[in-house]
């Protein structure tokens, strides 16, 4: 099973096993992490499941769609060049091992 | 005895309260009790991707069960609260169990508004609200080929688009003369009525239902006052809720369109605060005292009150958001649009890709958008902002928003 690697904003780190096909968000629930608070659902409503990507990752993602990219313009944390809305990113085997940083607040 | 805080109410503004809470720090006891069955799920998705089969009930709660004892928070469902004794500070259940509390959360929501024409008690005429509910709707979806949808609203539209989506054949009956009337404009309305026929939804508007037939049990269809006979062997409907009151007027709180409540969320006992689709709140994006049903109104309101309770007093000023899933079309809106004097489009309906900016007084109030979603979260900016831009700049596409979202000009100065 591919793993998730959630860093808390204090930089603490948390890996955790994700079947294929479940978001990064609905991982993070299930499974406790702090921080990915995911108010509408995971629907491109609300960014408070805003991530950002480790680097090497970010490439291997399919492209934000454009209801993603106008929620990370609305982000509590201003968005960087990695980041994401945690609720968009599907775990797959070949994301093996993906790390995202959880910033300081999401709302 | 130890007391603490006690919510009413496991619905998003429910949990998000007792989840906030914690978030801020409050180290005290925490109650939140409610009378349905299920731990705290998301309601959004029971008229939208839920009936269609697309997620489990696991995946629509709120958090796993396990949250709840790992922040503290002792979750009772099922259990009815059937009084507040305000002297005592203690709510009874039905149950017979009583809790006391230093601060009271009432997140006691609404209630679906029924209709009480000839034939509404056939078994095949559901309404949506609950999950229990909404699980046999999705059942009855499934056998059922014929269905007629009562209220063009948001609900009804979005099970009507879910009907049809698998397969059915859905006529939606709406009272007034345009679809989503109450909450958007014309060309709102004109798009969703055009997109509804062309998926193969017949829209009815201005109908006025007389009864609902049927023989041996079973529904057999809709007669409408004009003498129309719509063939139908379910009836969905979804005319609007009414908010649960009651628990606070018999606590002899003042209650108007809602449980009233101050700019802190507080009634008028300074220990009871009420939140959600069942408070009625001053609003200042609506310059009026409002009632809202949403996501964004229950898990703002609830970390306003969150807040206060934790001891950082906070004024609620939230813009208030919403949307509708209907077929592969995204509604978002923004500000509350009632009262506006203008309105104007930029993009264009034909191309599936418009946004309906409302005005009043020359200033920005609301925006409704199809398929752009920027417009939406830019539009939260300018209107939260109260950032001054005219009709004809918001009509005019070479305008750049998102700058003008980020200068600092506003017109409260």
């Amino acid at each position: 099973m591919p793993k998730v690697v959630y860093v808390s904003p204090a930089g603490d780190t948390r890996e955790i096993d994700v079947p294929a096909g479940m978001t990064v968000m609905a991982a993070a629930l299930k499974n406790g992490i702090d921080g990915i608070v995911a108010e509408c659902g995971g629907v491109c409503m609300c960014s408070t499941c805003h991530v950002f990507v480790d680097h090497q990752f970010f490439d291997r993602l399919p492209s934000a769609q454009d209801t993603e990219e106008a929620v990370l313009e609305i982000a509590a944390v201003e968005r960087q060049p990695t980041s994401r809305l945690s609720c968009q990113i599907k775990v797959t085997d070949d994301l093996d091992g993906l790390i995202v940083r959880i910033p300081e607040k999401q709302r | 005895m130890i007391s603490g805080t006690v919510i009413v109410g496991t619905g998003q503004a429910g949990f998000q309260t007792a989840a906030s809470l914690r978030t801020e720090g409050y180290q005290e006891e925490i109650t939140l009790i409610g009378e349905e069955p299920h731990i705290p799920y998301q309601r959004p998705p029971l008229s939208k991707s839920f009936p269609l089969g697309a997620q489990e009930v696991e995946s629509i709660e709120l958090r796993p069960k396990r949250f709840y004892q790992d922040h503290q928070i002792n979750l009772l469902v099922g259990e009815r609260v059937s009084a507040i004794d305000r002297a005592a500070k203690q709510v009874k259940l039905e149950s017979g169990a009583h809790y006391q509390y230093d601060k009271l959360v009432l997140a006691v929501g609404a209630r679906n508004r029924t209709l009480s024409i000839s034939g509404a008690d056939f078994d095949e005429v559901l309404y949506l609200r609950s999950l229990n509910e909404a699980v046999i709707v999705k059942e009855r979806l499934n056998i059922a080929q014929e269905i007629a949808v009562i209220g063009g609203g948001f609900i009804g539209l979005e099970l009507a688009a879910v009907a049809s989506t698998l397969g059915k054949s859905v006529t939606v009956l709406e009272a007034l003369p345009r679809l989503m009337s109450r909450a958007v404009a014309p060309v709102i309305s004109d798009f969703y009525r055009e997109l509804h026929t062309s998926k193969g939804v017949k829209v009815v508007c201005g109908a006025s239902v007389r009864k609902i037939e049927g023989s041996s049990g079973k529904v057999r269809g809709v007669l409408l006052n004009d003498g129309t006979r719509l063939p139908a062997e379910l009836v969905l409907i979804g005319v609007g809720v009414t908010p649960n009151i009651e628990l606070a007027q018999n606590a002899g709180l003042h209650t108007a369109n809602g449980i009233a409540v101050n700019e802190y969320l507080q009634t008028d006992d300074e220990n009871i605060f009420a939140i959600g689709d069942c408070a009625e709140h001053p609003c200042e994006f609506a310059s009026a005292r409002i009632r809202l049903e949403s996501v964004q109104n229950a898990a703002d309101q609830a970390q306003c009150v969150a807040a206060t309770i934790a001891g950082r007093r906070n004024v609620y000023r939230a813009l208030p958001w919403f949307w509708s899933d209907q077929f592969e079309v995204k509604l978002q809106m923004a500000g509350i649009s009632n009262g506006h004097d203008c309105t104007v489009s930029r993009g264009n309906a034909e191309g599936r890709k418009v946004s309906v900016f409302y005005f009043k007084e020359s200033q920005l109030i609301a925006i409704d958008s199809i398929n752009r979603p920027l417009d939406h979260m830019i539009g939260r900016k300018l209107i939260a902002n109260r950032i001054r831009l005219t009709p004809q700049q918001a009509a005019d596409e070479s305008v750049d928003l998102k700058q003008m979202a980020n200068s600092s000009v506003t017109s409260r100065g």
